[in-house]
């Protein structure tokens, strides 16, 4: 599946499909998301909406002066329960990877926005970092510190992805 | 001795702690995986493929690269005792550059990174003694995903066994997928605040399948495993049979009036390598 992810396809996708995604996705921790909630998209430095969102403060080595990811798997989503509603309503992005699930104000934004939440598995770093052909750049290196930074990737068939959370207001997370 | 060739051992130890992980975890995740269907079973699978690559091109499995935690048993009649704390953050710093390890460590007051995993108090380590002239050495690089789940209950008395389950239980419960299942759940019941704590992280040392001598404890481990696994939480919280590969419980006596007990999960990367360091200053990595 290529990123942008058209409305279509986004209406199509229900928890447990399975995805690998290509194309251009930002990396952002709470640090990042902080910032970009005091941000209009004018201002931004980046243009998140045709990328996918990737919760990861991935860890990355410079080579002769081209940064290249050692290992970068996600990050705890719920860390960022309390802004992805207004950067999900604000930058027009369609597509979260993370880890471990969001809240119900996600979930809601999800289904006003027609978007999906997808898994990746926690903790495996090195095949994600296999999946990124390519660190455009880096945002906010100085201010924010290697894993808080905006870290622009291009990555190919990068997953598996579950979705985890869809554009319906179903999650894999709820149990009762 | 050798302090370059001390630190070179170290260094080792981190390495091996970092992309590879124990052979009970690897076991446990395979009876997982077999067991497992769905977006579970993707799960497993896809954690296993990581570790395989992260042995075969010695990189961090994980991106988060912890804090690291040091269990140092010093013989009595090592020599050396003076050169060790020094030694072993020099390792660190020099891992962090060359394994590379993610600068982990910021400043609490103003979150300054000074980006070789040092600061006050870091790494930490825990010293203790034992006979002989070796000094054994334990790293445990433990993520803050897993690490912000843990938990501590002072616990009223009264309130027995039942009690210490049904809390262990609710912290599982409560951090559903975000430590990275399955976990393996290290329990300190007993002695103080900080002293519970310390023995539930120390719990985690044992490896997974092996119960603890003890028969009422060993019972009470398969007891909690059980009522864990029931609760549907599965591997990284999409549902599943397997929310915990294992349950290890450390005991302390305790005050008549108090009962400790602390709860600290470990994510399924249970990272953790131990070295020998002999008193000619030779070592083995193990």
């Amino acid at each position: 599946m290529n990123l942008p992810v058209s409305s279509e396809i986004l209406k199509k996708l229900r928890v447990n499909d399975v995805l690998y995604v290509t194309g251009k996705i930002f990396t952002a921790r709470d640090s990042a998301h902080m910032k970009m909630r005091g941000m209009k998209p004018k201002e931004l430095p980046f243009d998140p909406s045709a990328m996918g969102l990737y919760h990861c403060g991935p860890l990355m080595k410079s080579e002769n002066g081209r940064w290249i990811a050692v290992s970068a798997g996600p990050t705890t989503s719920s860390r960022m329960e309390e802004f992805e509603d207004i950067l999900l309503n604000r930058f027009g992005f369609h597509l979260i990877i993370g880890k471990g699930g969001m809240g119900e104000r996600t979930e809601k934004a999800l289904k006003k926005t027609g978007s999906v939440y997808t898994a990746f598995p926690g903790g495996v770093g090195v095949l994600a970092a296999e999946k990124i052909i390519h660190v455009f750049q880096v945002y906010w290196l100085e201010e924010l510190g290697m894993p808080e930074a905006v870290w622009i990737l291009e990555v190919k068939e990068f997953g598996p992805l579950v979705v985890a959370m869809d554009s319906y207001g179903q999650s894999l997370y709820r149990r009762s | 001795m050798d302090k370059k060739h001390l630190e070179e051992g170290i260094l080792q130890l981190i390495l091996k702690a970092e992309t590879e992980i124990p052979s009970d975890v690897i076991s446990a995740l395979k009876q997982a995986y077999r067991v497992e269907t769905g977006a579970a079973k993707i799960q497993l699978e896809t954690m296993l493929a990581n570790v395989e690559m992260a042995r075969k091109k010695r990189c961090p499995m994980c991106q988060d690269t912890g804090i690291l935690t040091f269990f140092v048993n010093i013989g009595t009649n090592f020599r050396a005792t003076g050169i060790l704390k020094q030694t072993i953050e020099q390792a660190v710093a020099r891992a962090t550059r060359e394994i590379p390890l993610r600068p982990n460590i910021v400043n609490p007051m103003t979150r300054t990174n000074h980006g070789d995993n040092l600061g006050s108090y870091l790494p930490h380590i825990l010293w203790d003694f034992e006979p002989g002239d070796l000094v054994h050495i334990t790293t445990l690089p433990k993520g803050s995903g897993s690490e912000n789940m843990s938990a501590l209950g002072m616990l009223s008395p009264s309130i027995g066994l039942e009690g210490v389950k049904q809390f262990v239980v609710d912290v599982v419960k409560k951090a559903g997928g975000k430590p990275c299942p399955p976990i393996i759940v290290g329990v300190g019941i007993g002695g103080s605040a900080d002293l519970a704590m310390n023995l539930g992280k120390r719990a985690l040392l044992r490896p997974v399948g092996i119960h603890h001598t003890e028969k009422p404890i060993a019972y009470l481990e398969q007891e909690l495993l059980d009522i864990i696994n029931k609760t549907g939480i599965g591997p990284m919280g999409l549902g599943g049979k397997v929310t915990a590969l294992d349950v290890h419980v450390e005991v302390a006596h305790r005050h008549p009036a108090s009962l400790p007990v602390g709860v600290v999960i470990q994510c399924w990367a249970d990272r953790r390598a131990s070295m020998v360091v002999h008193s000619d200053g030779s070592w083995e990595v193990k």
